[in-house]
C-alpha cells in the first residue's frame, strides 16, 4: 500500500519541482524588488520629513495589522475592479512585494535610527551631502544591525508566500494540494512539500544566525 | 477558483465600487460579529496552547538529557523552516489518512498551537535567562519560601520581560488564524470569503474582514506599547 503510494509521489516529482521552481520565482522576484522598495522607505521612515514619514508609518501598520491571506485576496479580487486585470502570477508578486517592502522598512529604519547622531553631523561637518552620508557613513554602519533580521525576514516571507496558492498561483503548496485529490496520504504528500520548504529555508535561518553572532560583537563596540 | 475573467463582469463590478454598498455590509453584520468572535477564541485557544507547548519545548531543549533536547531542537527547527500553510495541511489531510478524525476547528487549534509554540518556546527561554542566579539566590537567604519568591521576586521581572513578545506573538497568531478559512472554518477571512461568492461583493467582504482585523491588531499593539513602557519602569 505505501509503497504503491511512495511510487506514484515519485511519478508526479517532476511536478513538485516545477512547483518548487514557481515559489522561488515569486519569493525571488518579490524579495528583489521588495528590498529596493523597503530601503527606500526605511531611508525615508527615518529621516525628517513631516509629511512622507507618518504616511509610511501609517501604511505600514495597515500591512502589518491584516492577513496576508486578505491582503492577497483584496490584490486579487479588487484591482479588477479598477479596470486593472491581472493574472494570479502577478497579483501574487505585487501583494508579496508590499509585504516585504513593509517589514524590510521597519528593519532598516531601526538600523538607522541606531547609528549614533554624532556620525551623522561629524558627517555634516566634513561637508558631505545628504546622499554621500547615506552612502560613505550611515548606511555601511546600519548594515551590520540591519543584515542578520534581513535574512531572517526573507525566510519568513518565502514562508508566506505558500499563501498565495490560495489564490491559483501553481507553487509547491498548490502542487501538494493537487496531489492530495489523487494520492490520498497527506502525511506523505505534505511531508514532502515541507521537505522542500525546507531545504530551502533552514539553511538561510543558519545564515541569519551566524550573521548575528558575527556582528554583534561590532554592535556593542559601537555603542560604547 | 473564482477569477474575473471576460471584460462584462468587469464593467459591472467597476459600477459596483462606485455603489459600495454598505447596505449589505449591514445586512452581513451579524455573520461579521460572529465570524470575529470565532476569530478571537481561535487565536486565544492557539495563545494558550502554543504557551503551554512552548514552555514544554523550552524545557526540554535546555534538558540534560541529550536525546529529549534534541526532539526538542528537531520540532522547533522544522516548525520555524516550514510554511503555517502546509503545517495545517499536513494536518488536515494527513490525520485522517492515518485513522484519526478531528473537526476542523481542533485541526486548526493544533496546527496554530504547534506552530506558535516552536516561537513562543524562544520568548519563554528568554524570560527565564532574563532572571540572574544571584537574584533567586538573594531571595532565599533573605527567607523567602517558594511561592513568595515567585511572588515578589521571579514573576514580575519575568513578566516585564516575557510580555512585549507574547503580545507580539499574539498579533502573530490572530493574523495566521486567517489560514483556517481556507480548511472551511468559519473566522474573519471566510466571512469575506462568502459575501464573495454570494453576493460577488469583494470590496465589501473583505475590506470589512481587513477592519475587523485592524481593530485587534491596534488594541495589541496598543497594549504592547503600554507593557513595553511597564517594563522600563520595572528596570530602572
Amino acid at each position: 500500500m505505501w509503497s504503491f503510494y511512495i511510487e506514484q509521489l515519485i511519478h508526479s516529482l517532476p511536478f513538485f519541482l516545477k512547483g518548487l521552481w514557481m515559489t522561488i520565482a515569486v519569493s525571488g522576484l518579490s524579495l528583489l524588488a521588495g528590498t529596493a522598495i523597503g530601503f527606500i522607505w526605511g531611508i525615508l521612515r527615518a529621516s525628517r520629513s513631516r509629511f512622507v514619514k507618518p504616511l509610511i508609518g501609517a501604511w505600514v501598520d495597515v500591512v502589518r495589522g491584516t492577513p496576508f491571506l486578505v491582503q492577497v485576496f483584496i490584490i486579487f479580487f479588487l484591482l479588477p475592479e479598477f479596470g486593472i486585470q491581472l493574472e494570479a502570477f502577478p497579483a501574487a508578486v505585487i501583494a508579496l512585494t508590499n509585504l516585504a517592502a513593509c517589514f524590510i522598512c521597519e528593519i532598516v529604519a531601526a538600523g538607522i535610527q541606531a547609528v549614533p547622531s554624532g556620525q551623522m553631523e561629524a558627517a555634516t561637518s566634513t561637508g558631505l551631502n545628504a546622499l554621500q552620508q547615506l552612502r560613505y557613513v550611515i548606511l555601511p554602519q546600519s548594515m551590520r544591525i540591519i543584515l542578520p533580521p534581513l535574512v531572517g525576514q526573507f525566510v519568513l516571507l518565502i514562508k508566506d508566500s505558500s499563501v498565495v496558492s490560495a489564490i491559483g498561483v501553481m507553487d509547491v503548496t498548490r502542487v501538494g494540494w493537487l496531489t492530495v485529490q489523487r494520492v490520498p496520504q497527506g502525511l506523505l504528500v505534505f511531508g514532502l512539500v515541507a521537505v522542500l520548504y525546507f531545504v530551502i529555508c533552514y539553511p538561510l535561518i543558519r545564515i541569519s544566525n551566524s550573521m548575528e553572532k558575527r556582528m554583534s560583537a561590532g554592535v556593542t563596540l559601537n555603542k560604547m | 477558483m473564482g477569477r474575473l475573467n471576460g471584460r462584462p463582469i468587469v464593467y459591472m463590478s467597476s459600477a459596483m465600487l462606485e455603489t459600495f454598498n454598505f447596505r449589505v455590509i449591514f445586512e452581513y453584520l451579524p455573520l461579521f460579529w460572529s465570524c470575529f468572535l470565532a476569530t478571537l477564541w481561535l487565536s486565544a485557544a492557539g495563545l494558550l496552547g502554543s504557551l503551554l507547548v512552548g514552555t514544554l519545548a523550552c524545557g526540554l531543549r535546555i534538558s540534560r538529557f541529550k536525546l529529549l533536547a534534541w526532539i526538542a531542537g528537531v520540532y522547533i527547527e522544522s516548525i520555524r523552516s516550514t510554511p503555517l500553510l502546509v503545517q495545517l495541511f499536513f494536518f488536515y489531510f494527513g490525520l485522517p489518512s492515518l485513522g484519526f478524525r478531528m473537526s476542523e476547528s481542533a485541526t486548526g487549534i493544533l496546527a496554530l498551537t504547534l506552530n506558535s509554540g516552536a516561537y513562543m518556546a524562544e520568548i519563554v527561554r528568554a524570560g527565564i535567562q532574563s532572571i540572574s542566579h544571584g537574584q533567586v539566590e538573594a531571595a532565599v537567604s533573605s527567607g523567602l519560601n517558594y511561592l513568595q519568591r515567585m511572588r515578589h521576586i521571579i514573576l514580575p521581572q519575568a513578566i516585564g520581560v516575557t510580555l512585549p513578545p507574547l503580545l507580539g506573538q499574539a498579533i502573530v497568531l490572530v493574523k495566521d488564524s486567517a489560514l483556517l478559512s481556507l480548511i472551511s472554518l468559519s473566522e474573519l477571512t471566510r466571512a469575506g470569503q462568502i459575501m464573495t461568492s454570494e453576493r460577488f461583493m469583494p470590496a465589501e467582504g473583505f475590506l470589512t474582514s481587513a477592519l475587523f482585523y485592524l481593530i485587534i491588531y491596534y488594541i495589541l499593539k496598543g497594549l504592547t506599547h503600554w507593557s513595553q513602557k511597564r517594563l522600563i519602569y520595572m528596570q530602572t
